[in-house]
């Protein structure tokens, strides 16, 4: 389990690694990092104090050793586009609202998707089936985007029941998590559907049920502990996407996170908060699947004993 | 033991699974009749697709959903009908009353429990009792099965313990509620030569220590030979023949009988090559009019081809029975 | 019922076969994507990018509107059909170049990964890892920000976000390839490697080539829309259909239709590629089915 644990973490800072390296070359791909990193009104001493600071004047693999090292400390350098604002510190203050409503969508998605995947297998081929299947091909075929706008369109302007954007109340999480959760949601009820059905022809139910198992523990105890591991593959997965769809779905809403920021720098070609948005959602996305591996290990005996 | 004293403990009377299909319906078990007693160890002995593990799977009522259905037909247990009972009721009994070991033990047990969890869930069902004294019931079942240290073992998941251990740790799952009979599904077949002798002896030791009923199936006659007293050979989902092992062996009345004696390898006097059986079954949707073997009988009469035989006695005391045109016109 | 007895899935003539090609998806997929990006210009009743200001906001037909636009206009008093029916073009494009990058980088590298195993082979599943771990939405903020949007640097996202798929599973089939008798053969015959590779390793993993380039349309077609919404796309004016969506956002309270016809599109033709793709893969390809 030890071993397990250490060769995800190591893989998962190369990758990090691997992303600051994209990011580094990326600001130099623009031409100057002066360019993309200053205001356009920089004073020459401001230059040159930024060319020292940043070893600018340095050979290339120096300049990304400075990169990174400041970059392990979250120095980013200041916000163009907000001034006076430390970038990294930007990105954290959004953080919250960013990982709330992943949280929620999460949380909406495994709690429809679950138990329709299940029944989905447990009823095969009835109509429960023949209707998840449906919603889930549908689903998968939604530009999240698009639905974020039409549930507006109906749940605010038409039924007047919630809020069509912005931060606040609960209510106003509601919609940009469902338009969020939708596509999750087809996802891993296919998944769990086929988990299911491979599991539920197993020898061990058939000696659960000849114990004199009931069948609903038979389904949530025996079949859905072994079945639990596929749809958590998926789960690694899910987070990317979850994370993709905030920045999309916080736009439509305007709701205030990073994906929003990310955005907002971009328009306003604000490269230091740009740098800062996407190592913080690589380190986001990077810890989300580490947790998932943990996850993996309280599930499958396999690998903690292993 | 080999006269029936009293009412058997456990009497398949007529019963009848119907398999329907897009294809039309067939009958996997047709027509079966026969008892075992207390302390008995019946075997159903066929090759695969003769309707064996279906036979087993009714007397549990637990035939795969929506595709199999017990027809017609009676299974008492002790006189009660189980037939009749309720889907709660006929969970009390599973596990509880008849225990049931399945065939291969890498895939029955739960990889995502230990085996201790998987033993007192059963106990836990048919007689609860306080958590401590559940896993010291638990760790006794497996002493009874020959498990070495069995406080260890307890705590392992499947995936730590042998084949042979395995199968030991579903036998513990099996005696642990002390039912009245066990139906072990070709427990052995996946196993070694060495470990199979010793599991087998191993169900006769716990048989002889409970007095419980044991229905083995196999396709192997040899260890019917060795195991049972009594013996149903079943062909294309009908018994052939049924009666006492010893005189079976010694004298089988139906060719097929004969067929599946020898192709059981001697370990002395063995002259020339081992006799497999030609041929193939009918599938399942064949329309077969007449005896089901005769088309590999090698006795085989134009009347086979066109009669079904009916059952009929062997021999004078009317407990071996069998069902072919040459014993009938004996 | 005695044709129920018959309908036994035996092989099936080519009129069943025929019969079981799924003719809505196709149809659908013909209708609303194929045949508008090669034939807009013949097809869109207007400009779709002239502004027609005594046509603003114009209701679509059966909701106040006329025929003359039939799916309405937008605050510049722009046709959305005909918007739609230009944006085609685009979305194909973006696509099928985006998949083609994907499946060439992909299948060349999973090639020569899975037959010359060894340090590259290594090297190669590394980036297939990390590429996998990478959502593609970072990669398309972090180009967007450095070097601007262009048609180019869509391609480049949305041939990132597929080629691994390639990679990974054109390797593992050249594994087992490796292995099979007529593989051996040749190379005991001492064919050279390109040989080995093009004339027979190749043809045999095309199907999963062509069947995994089949699953990926529609997720390249909403990676593309995604983008293209965020304004991180293809830039103005192309009338891309993520940007008609976004056009409309602001107005949904009053003038619903603007962002509700393009995303309509999509859906529409995300849903028709990815019930061909899963035909396709239960044809074609089996094995893959439990994908």
């Amino acid at each position: 389990m030890f071993r397990f644990l250490v060769t995800r973490i190591s893989s998962s800072l190369f990758a990090l690694l691997i992303i600051t390296v994209i990011v580094f070359l990326l600001s130099h791909l623009s031409g100057s990092p002066v360019d993309a990193l200053l205001p356009d009104d920089a004073t020459q001493e401001q230059i040159d104090s930024f060319v020292r600071e940043w070893g600018l004047d340095q050979p290339l693999w120096q300049q990304y050793l400075t990169f990174l090292v400041n970059a392990v400390q979250g120095n980013f350098g200041t916000s163009l586009k907000w001034p006076g604002e430390d970038a990294m510190g930007f990105v954290l203050d959004r953080m919250p609202a960013t990982l709330k409503l992943g949280g929620l969508a999460i949380l909406i998605s495994v709690v429809i998707a679950l138990p329709l995947g299940i029944a989905a297998a447990v009823y095969r081929g009835s109509a429960v089936d023949h209707g998840a299947q449906m919603f889930a091909l549908l689903g998968q075929s939604m530009p999240n985007f698009w639905l974020g706008i039409i549930l507006i369109w109906v749940f605010s302007v038409w039924l007047g029941w919630l809020p069509t954007s912005g931060m606040g109340t609960f209510a106003h999480a509601i919609l940009p998590a469902v338009a969020i959760a939708w596509f999750q949601v087809s996802a891993l009820a296919r998944l769990t559907r086929s988990a299911m059905l491979e599991v539920l022809d197993a020898e061990y139910i058939k000696l659960a049920r000849v114990k004199g198992v009931s069948e609903g523990m038979v389904v949530w105890k025996h079949a859905l502990r072994n079945a639990a591991v596929v749809p958590l593959t998926y789960f690694g997965i899910l987070a990317a996407s979850i994370l993709t769809g905030s920045v999309v779905i916080e736009t439509v809403y305007s709701w205030p996170g990073m994906g929003w920021v990310a955005l907002e720098a971009i328009r306003g070609r604000d490269f230091p908060v740009v740098q800062a948005v996407i190592i913080a959602y690589a380190v986001v996305y990077m810890l989300s699947n580490l947790f998932v591996d943990l996850l993996y290990v309280v599930v499958d005996p396999r690998i903690r004993r292993g | 033991m080999r006269d029936i004293q009293g009412e058997p403990l456990l009497k398949v009377t007529d019963l009848t699974v119907e398999i329907s299909t897009k294809a039309g319906s067939f009958f996997p078990v047709n027509g079966h009749n026969f008892s075992v007693h207390a302390g008995e160890t019946l075997g159903i002995v066929g090759e695969s697709g003769s309707g064996k593990s279906m036979t087993a799977m009714s007397l549990v009522r637990l035939l795969p959903k929506h595709a199999a259905h017990i027809r017609s037909g009676s299974i008492t247990l002790n006189g009660r009908e189980l037939l009749g009972l309720s889907e709660s009721e006929m969970r009390k009994v599973r596990g509880s009353e008849i225990a049931m070991i399945l065939q291969d033990p890498q895939t029955s047990l739960n990889p995502a429990f230990t085996v201790g969890e998987q033993i007192s869930e059963a106990l836990r069902l048919h007689n609860p009792g306080p958590r401590r004294t559940l896993r010291e019931r638990a760790i006794d079942a497996l002493r009874k099965v020959k498990v070495a240290a069995p406080e260890h073992r307890i705590d392992a998941y499947p995936c730590e313990l042998s084949g042979g251990m395995r199968q030991r740790a579903v036998g513990a799952i099996a005696i642990s509620c002390q039912p009245k009979i066990i139906i072990a599904d070709e427990p052995t077949t996946s196993l070694d030569v060495t470990v199979q002798a010793q599991y087998l002896r191993l169900l006769r030791e716990l048989q002889e220590e409970t007095g419980m009923a044991i229905l083995f199936i196999t396709h192997d006659f040899g260890i019917v030979a060795n195991l049972c007293q009594r013996v149903v050979v079943m062909y294309y989902g009908r018994i052939v023949e049924s009666g006492p092992v010893d005189r079976i062996f010694a004298n089988p009345a139906h060719p097929y009988t004969e067929a599946l004696i020898a192709a059981v390898p001697k370990l002395r006097g063995q002259k020339g090559r081992l006799r497999t059986i030609e041929g193939q079954p009918p599938a399942p949707t064949d329309v077969v009019e007449g005896c089901p073997f005769a088309p590999r009988c090698e006795y085989a009469e134009s009347r086979c081809f066109k009669e079904l035989p009916p059952t009929v006695n062997a021999d004078s005391d009317g407990e071996h029975t069998a069902s072919c045109w040459r014993v009938v016109g004996r | 019922m005695a044709d129920s007895m018959i309908n036994t899935p035996q092989s099936p003539g080519l009129w069943a076969k025929a019969r079981n090609l799924p003719l809505i998806p196709l149809a659908v997929l013909l209708i609303v994507f194929i045949i508008p990006a090669f034939f807009a210009e013949y097809l869109a009743p207007h400009d779709p990018y002239v502004p027609n200001l005594r046509a603003r906001l114009q209701p679509p037909v059966f909701f106040g509107g006329t025929w003359e636009f039939p799916m309405g206009t937008d605050r510049l008093g722009r046709d959305i059909l005909s918007r739609i029916l230009h944006g085609a073009w685009y979305v194909l494009a973006v696509s099928m170049i985006g998949i083609t990058v994907g499946v060439v980088v992909g299948t060349t590298l999973g090639l020569v990964a899975g037959y010359a195993r060894g340090w590259f082979d290594g090297l190669v599943m590394r980036l297939v890892d990390i590429s996998l771990a990478l959502p593609a939405m970072l990669l398309a903020l972090a180009l967007a920000a450095s070097m601007g949007t262009s048609f180019l640097s869509v391609v480049i996202v949305v041939g990132f976000a597929l080629w691994a798929y390639f990679a990974r599973q054109v390797r593992a089939e050249v594994l087992l390839l490796r292995r099979s008798d007529f593989v051996e053969r040749s190379m005991v015959a001492g064919s050279s490697h390109t040989r080995i590779l093009f004339r027979h390793i190749l043809p045999n993993v095309t199907n999963t080539i062509v069947v995994l380039a089949t699953l990926q349309v529609g997720i390249a077609i909403m990676l593309d829309a995604s983008l293209s919404f965020l304004g991180i796309g293809i830039p103005r004016p192309t009338p891309t259909w993520g940007l008609l969506v976004s056009d409309g956002r602001d107005f949904i309270a009053t003038d619903w239709w603007i962002s509700f016809f393009p995303g309509l599109a999509i859906l529409l033709t995300v849903l028709s590629a990815n019930m061909l793709g899963d035909w396709l893969r239960d044809k074609l390809d089996p094995r893959q089915r439990q994908v």
